[in-house]
């Protein structure tokens, strides 16, 4: 079986999509295409299906969150959405990231192009708050259904329990219902 | 999904008011709409059911004993573990990676040490490249031996069981020597190893590497051609290529439907690329053939360790790079530049750029990847393992689609997962 020859994926999506890619990072061999979150299902299907590029597995989806003690980041990116796409026959790596805003972040679900995407978005929903349209079952994942806010997010306190003692056991009990009798 | 929910949670709530029943309406959509009129059955599995390898919980909704959907709930074992990364400089943060896949701890401390070699750009002399390999082929070992021993209890076969635990004994009192730690020993440190190895543990691990092919034999008479146990297992839970691919599967359960991809093999790290291994694959993709795959892999893994053994190179076990790595304890009293570094690298910790990382290993569930992302400080800015076991978790339901109810238990012990790698 010959394969055909293969392409450059910057070069490739530059020309097949120009208006998709808005940067592109080198870093430790690794490269980032970052594109639109409202091409972000084109690209992959791009990426995903042409010949000399075939990457067909879909490796992780990550979510990082830019926030920052000090208020001093880009309120248009704050979070990132970064997916790693593998291919088997060029062996290769490539990500794909989007920016999105911190006022409801919202992007496209891949679940259509690769389903291990259901359950890796999944976990991006529960955790970092990013809205997946088209997701076909997002509910909770990790966390308790009932969860509220988003724990992986930066602003998300890590958290911890008072220790409890007799000084304060009624401050405890307040925020920490018993069962009922 | 609140089917099996009690409403009212007290005890002398239950008596007086509350059923038994929880609304079926959440589950539109998820189950079939047979199971909203009542002719399929919902049933309840886990989370502390034996079968689902720690704390599962499945919804099964069954026709008969054929199981129509199935939905897996997982997040029982969640421990915020890379939120707490986050809290955490770059060195401290290896032992918490220990207790995600807490049957292969090396493999996780090997997937965040190079995620972080990587991001600060730090060498790994040689001899510690060589020791993490004879770590992780043996914690391969190890996890298999778990794994065949707890499938294999799952069918039915209960002195598989005994059998393998008692090699894993040997396995883990040689973790002992090196790490001081039979299970999480957080051994690998970025930049190299935690110490050297003992001078006990190569005579005890050549003994070990002699003594341990005859019994796997053993455990072979016991399962390879047993009628019993190939009548479990032919046919049960068939992953095409295709699906397994798609549905993002990895390691020996991706093999096992014949798709050749071993990290190992294409894209080598610590030094993979100088051994002399065969990657084994399966043809039908069901429970028999990854079963089968696991046992050629242990085979496989003995001839590594071996190998390993062989070209062991002197020189030192950690990387000098003070920037990175604190100094020995015996630089201490003479050298004010080690007592600088030792102060620094132990309070503060080291800076990584604000960049990104992707880096995987094949550990014996399949691949696990970290993407570490820093912050130009001494914590990481974001921390997230992509695990085997949560992506073979998402595919349960297509594999157990129209299987009968105890094939199920086949299944799940066939992709081997393990929970705490899963929720982490």
């Amino acid at each position: 079986m010959d394969i055909p020859k293969a392409l450059n994926p910057v070069e490739a999506l530059k020309n097949a999509l120009p208006d998709a890619v808005a940067d592109v990072v080198e870093f430790r061999d690794e490269t980032t295409i970052v594109v639109d979150p409202t091409k972000i299902r084109s690209v992959m299907q791009f990426l995903r299906d042409t010949s000399g590029l075939i990457y067909n597995f879909l490796s992780d989806i990550s979510a990082v969150d830019y926030w920052d003690q000090s208020y001093n980041y880009d309120i248009n990116k704050r979070f990132g959405v970064s997916y790693h796409i593998y291919s088997m026959l060029y062996n290769r790596r490539l990500r794909v990231k989007v920016y999105l805003p911190e006022e409801a972040p919202t992007v496209e679900s891949v679940t259509s192009i690769w389903p291990a995407a259901n359950w890796l978005e999944r976990e991006i929903i529960d955790m970092m708050g990013v809205k997946f349209v088209g997701h076909p079952d997002p509910r909770r994942v990790l966390m308790p259904e009932d969860w509220e806010g988003y724990p992986h997010r930066r602003d998300y306190p890590l958290g911890y329990e008072t220790i409890q003692f007799s000084f304060n056991v009624e401050e405890i009990i307040k925020h920490k219902p018993l069962a009922k009798e | 999904m609140a089917v099996s929910h009690v409403e009212g949670t007290s005890v002398g709530a239950v008596a007086q008011e509350s059923t038994w029943e929880g609304n079926v309406e959440e589950l539109r959509g998820l189950v079939s709409d047979r199971a909203l009129t009542g002719e399929t059955m919902l049933l309840n599995m886990g989370p502390h059911h034996p079968s689902t390898h720690g704390v599962l919980r499945l919804l099964l909704e069954l026709d008969g004993e054929q199981i129509v959907t199935c939905l897996p709930d997982v997040g029982f074992l969640h421990t915020g573990i890379e939120k707490n990364i986050e809290a955490k400089t770059y060195e401290k943060g290896v032992t918490l990676t220990d207790r995600m896949d807490y049957l292969s701890p090396m493999s996780n401390n090997m997937v965040f040490c190079l995620a972080i070699e990587k991001l600060v750009d730090l060498d790994v002399p040689a001899r510690a490249q060589v020791i993490r390999v004879i770590c992780l082929e043996l914690s391969r070992i190890s996890s298999h031996l778990v794994w065949l021993g707890t499938h294999a209890l799952d069918l039915g076969a209960m002195s598989v069981f005994l059998y393998a635990f008692r090699e894993r004994e040997m396995i883990l009192n040689m973790f002992e020597m090196l790490s001081g730690q039979r299970l999480m020993g957080s051994y690998f440190r970025p930049g190299g190893v935690w110490r050297d190895l003992t001078p006990d543990f190569l005579p005890t691990l050549e003994k070990f590497l002699d003594y341990f092919p005859a019994k796997i034999d053993d455990y072979e008479s016991l399962l390879t051609n047993n009628p019993l146990w190939i009548d479990r297992t032919q046919g049960i839970g068939v992953v095409e290529p295709e699906d397994a691919l798609a549905w993002g599967m990895s390691g020996p359960s991706l093999r096992g439907s014949g798709v050749n991809w071993d990290i190992r093999k294409a894209m080598p790290y610590s030094g993979y690329e100088q051994y002399d291994f065969h990657v084994p694959l399966g043809e039908h993709g069901d429970v028999y053939d990854r079963f089968f795959i696991r046992i050629l892999e242990l085979r496989e893994s003995v001839k590594i360790i071996r190998q390993a053994i062989q070209k062991l190179p002197g020189g030192p076990f950690r990387s000098q790079n003070r920037k990175f790595v604190p100094p020995p304890r015996a630089e201490l009293g003479q050298s004010m530049e080690a007592v600088i570094h030792h102060f620094k690298l132990w309070t503060e910790g080291f800076s990584a750029p604000d960049a990104e990382v992707y880096v995987s290993v094949e550990s014996p569930r399949g691949e696990i990847g970290c993407y570490l992302h820093g912050t130009g400080g001494n914590k990481p800015r974001r921390v997230h393992f992509k695990t085997p076991s949560y992506m073979h978790i998402g595919a349960l339901p297509v594999m157990t689609k129209d299987h009968f109810i105890a094939d199920l238990v086949a299944i799940i012990g066939s992709v081997d997962i393990v929970l705490g790698d899963c929720d982490r």
